[in-house]
């Protein structure tokens, strides 16, 4: 790959030189210089909190640097708006889409074009199917993007940024909402751009990935840059180093654990969705042992919202008897009735649902831990506080103290606390989406350490995520969901990645429940 | 091309400053239409602020207003931090005044010690009843409760009215529509020899206290918060959002009810069909001039009661038509809000995109 590059080379396409941004309390960037090759992939890695996003943002428009230089083509530019940066060539996809359900692919593009702009296209159906076999986006113009897979949206956002003729694509943690197979589709999209002569940022926390398929790597910490590197001559252990300064264990698989009684039960679970583009709950039948992480793999959107949200009593229809809680039924109780009884929950979102944004730590703790700092109705805010304290130490929060508010801590940051303050209950089942994504490799080891040490405490624990590494090198046993079917659990041990990557796609499905050809068909092009 | 854009970190100073901010330009506005009725600016705005805190009397007679006013909006300041968008605090405060006044009436001829308390009693309880129909409303049909607490206002105006010309009205009274003067076991005791200031302001800055206790110290109140700034995590850590919707509105019902009651046995003394010269509608902009606090709700109160007897003043002395007070505290909210919308989003002016 990085031969391929020499071709190119002639003036940088983006150069950074000493950008600084400062933020009340903190360095976001320090001096930090980037130069970018046409054609190049380059890698921004980084712990949470490292600065990669600010840097990302101030190449975008969005944050203006304090000092700092941004040459583009050569030329010294001042890219005041994500406007400018679009007219310049600069395309980000960001990641969380903003894409419109219910409207087409090619009306989606078209809201983003100007008018001139769109004149200059003519055809924009045509175009964006010449893009699409061009570069093997497989973008169907037409079609509507409720309909597409979470990879198929992604490739319509960086769709979006080729019409507009894109010099520059920045993607942001690109892959984590992908399957397997979808991230090598990207990856294809990705050396099909670079050869074109697009050069592309890529921030991922994924460092094997990075090895796989990026030019080189700069790696941040503290605001700084800490080193560059060509991936291809590392490994991920390697560059793990860099960035976290010291080589964390990069543990290569925990020891699994036989489970003791069954603690959660779930039978015969059906529910029909309340969204239009929700996913209906189709004869889920799980049982959960005290001491065992049951980890569930699946594509988002396949009913793995709708399956937390009845676990957790969020969702508010009574499901009769279908959930038991230590033999008590559950079903008809709310969440606030179900954490009595020893559940906790660390749901998807962090900011706006696991914390409240603008309130202290302190607050964010007796979000659900109320027992013991209540007295007569009367909070013990002296008591509470110590505590909030004790989960920053423990759990190396990085904050200003218990009165941060939880939208000043960087995400990773804000979940080893939520997921802190929810071990911190001693909990007999612990339900948990998507513990580390977008969290750095120093944290999530941080948060895998304390999921296993709950789980050999006696534990029960539903780990729901996206991350197939992590399920196996979690999980004691598995099993995936497709548009709301549960697969059969197996041990860990007695399955491998392609048995779990089918049953992400669905092929479980014939034997278990009457044929959907609707659903076996989407669920294998995913 | 204009573009609204939200900003990152809205700052904090500003959203101390705002109201402020926004009294400020309010007082601009009020100057340039003062100079275009022909008035002198400054001397109106001198008699509309100034001289109600002239002297003593005055400032006796802006306590009288200040009362209803702080009840109510700090009640409504407890809704709405709870997203709670309960409008009805004028209904709920006339049907206090309706129950308040039926039941001061029932013992015009008692000696009894606890005929004050029980009048006081049924004025909050008839109030809790007013706010607590749109809340069932809400709750059970999800109604939406901006609408219904308004027609309860309309209700509750037109159930009084009917009262002082039906069942209520003084049999002695030549027919005029008032009901007969209570009689003095159920007229709140007066603070001070000679002025009309009541035990009303007391219940009131009391009741401001008991607010901001409950919302700062109390689990309950924490419950609140946390509903009315993020729903979504009230309802991850499985809060009774109905009992929280509940509380916060039967108790802005009770202290509506009691300063309607107040008004009623306080200063005016018997039952007439204009009780409250929109005391429950003024609270609204009480409530968010105060940033929702209970006790910012007290300096809110005291301006806009300023406001009111400005407003009086300003007719007696200047010829002033009274509806500049009801136009000044609408521009008011007008920038109030117009205020918090740009701390917490920004106007970008870009060129149109040149190719």
């Amino acid at each position: 790959m990085p031969d391929s590059l020499e071709k190119h080379i002639s003036i940088a396409r983006l150069e950074l030189a000493n950008i600084t941004k400062q933020y009340p309390g903190c360095l976001a960037n320090d001096k930090v210089s980037l130069t970018l090759l046409p054609g190049e992939i380059h890698a921004l890695l980084g712990e949470n909190g490292a600065g990669k996003s600010t840097l990302v943002k101030t190449i975008y428009g969005v944050v203006a640097p304090d000092k700092g230089d941004i040459l583009w083509n050569g030329k010294e530019v001042s890219i005041k708006s994500p406007s400018i940066a679009r007219d310049l060539g600069i395309g980000m996809v960001f990641q969380h889409f903003s894409l419109f359900e219910t409207l087409t692919v090619s009306q989606n593009i078209e809201l983003c074009l100007s008018k001139l702009q769109l004149k200059n296209i003519g055809d924009l159906a045509q175009r964006i199917s010449k893009l699409s076999a061009d570069y093997g986006l497989d973008v169907d113009p037409h079609r509507y993007v409720h309909s597409l897979s979470i990879g198929e949206r992604q490739r319509v956002e960086i769709m979006r940024c080729l019409v507009q003729s894109v010099k520059l694509l920045i993607l942001d943690e690109p892959t984590s909402v992908l399957t397997p197979q979808e991230v090598s589709g990207l990856f294809g999209v990705l050396r099909t751009l670079s050869e074109q002569g697009c050069s592309i940022l890529f921030i991922s926390h994924k460092l094997h990935e990075v090895t796989e398929i990026c030019h080189k790597a700069t790696i941040l910490r503290g605001g700084k840059v800490v080193d560059t590197c060509v991936p291809s001559e590392e490994t991920p252990a390697t560059i793990a180093k860099m960035m976290v300064g010291d080589l964390a264990e990069q543990d290569a698989g925990y020891s699994k654990q036989e489970g003791g009684h069954i603690v959660f039960n779930i039978h015969d679970l059906s529910l029909t969705t309340k969204q239009p583009f929700g996913t209906a709950l189709k004869n889920i039948n799980l049982s959960l042992k005290a001491g065992e992480i049951l980890g569930i793999a699946g594509v988002a959107g396949n009913g793995q919202d709708e399956l937390m949200a009845i676990i957790s009593g969020e969702e508010e229809r009574h499901v009769k008897a279908s959930l038991e809680l230590n033999g008590t039924p559950i079903g008809h109780l709310n969440a606030g009735e179900r954490r009595k009884l020893g559940m906790a929950y660390v749901p998807e979102e962090r900011l706006g649902r696991g914390a409240v944004p603008d309130m202290s730590l302190t607050e964010n703790t007796l979000l659900t831990h109320s027992e013991g700092f209540v007295k007569n109705g009367l909070v013990q805010w002296n008591v509470l506080k110590d505590y909030a304290n004790t989960l920053i130490d423990k759990y190396k929060v990085k904050c200003h103290g218990e009165f941060s508010e939880a939208k000043s801590l960087s995400g990773g940051n804000l979940q080893k606390f939520i997921m802190g303050r929810e071990i911190g209950q001693n909990p007999k089942l612990l339900i948990c989406a998507h513990p580390t994504w977008g969290v750095d490799v120093g944290a999530a080891l941080a948060i895998h350490q304390a999921l296993l040490e709950l789980r050999n405490q006696g534990a029960a624990i539903l780990l729901v995520s996206e991350d197939i590494d992590e399920l196996f090198l979690l999980a004691d046993r598995m099993a995936a969901v497709c548009d709301g079917y549960l697969s059969p659990l197996v041990k860990t041990e007695q399955t491998n990645i392609d048995q779990i990557g089918q049953w992400m796609a669905g092929t479980f499905i014939n034997n278990t429940a009457p044929i959907n050809s609707d659903t076996v068909e989407q669920g294998t092009k995913a | 091309m204009m573009h609204i854009q939200a900003r990152t970190e809205p700052s904090s100073l500003m959203k101390v400053v705002s109201p402020l901010l926004a009294i400020a330009l309010t007082l601009f506005f009020g100057s340039i239409l003062f100079s275009v009725l022909g008035k002198d600016p400054l001397q109106a705005l001198h008699v509309l602020l100034i001289a109600p805190l002239a002297d003593s009397y005055n400032i006796g007679e802006m306590l009288v207003k200040m009362g209803p006013l702080l009840l109510c909006g700090v009640g409504l300041s407890l809704c709405y931090k709870a997203n709670m968008w309960n409008i009805g605090a004028e209904g709920q405060l006339l049907a206090g005044a309706l129950g308040g006044s039926a039941m001061a009436l029932y013992f015009l001829n008692s000696e009894s010690a606890f005929a004050l308390p029980i009048t006081l009693l049924a004025g909050i309880a008839s109030g809790m009843i007013w706010a607590a129909i749109p809340t069932y409303l809400k709750l059970k049909f999800n109604s939406n409760l901006i609408l219904t607490t308004i027609m309860f206002n309309y209700i509750a105006l037109y159930l009084l009215i009917w009262a002082v010309h039906g069942p209520l009205r003084d049999p002695e009274g030549f027919g005029f529509p008032e009901s007969a003067l209570f009689s003095d076991t159920t007229l709140l005791p007066t603070l001070f020899e000679g002025s009309r200031i009541h035990l009303g302001i007391l219940f009131a800055l009391i009741s401001g206290f008991i607010a901001w206790f409950i919302l700062s110290k109390t689990h309950l109140g924490f419950q609140i918060r946390v509903f009315g700034a993020d729903e979504p995590a009230a309802k991850y850590a499985g809060f009774n959002s109905k009992k929280l919707s509940w509380f916060v509105m039967l108790f802005a019902g009770a202290l509506a009810g009691l300063a309607g009651v107040s008004e009623t046995t306080g200063p005016i003394g018997q039952l007439v069909p204009n009780v409250s010269p929109g005391y429950g509608y003024s609270a609204i902009i009480v409530a968010y001039l105060g940033r929702l606090h209970p006790l910012g709700a007290i300096i809110a109160s005291v301006f806009l009661a300023v406001l009111y007897m400005g407003g009086d003043l300003a007719q007696i002395e200047m010829g002033i038509p009274i509806a500049v007070v009801g136009m000044f505290q609408g521009v008011l909210l007008f920038f109030l809000l117009a205020c918090d919308f740009f701390i917490r989003n920004s106007l970008t002016f870009t060129n149109k995109a040149t190719n």
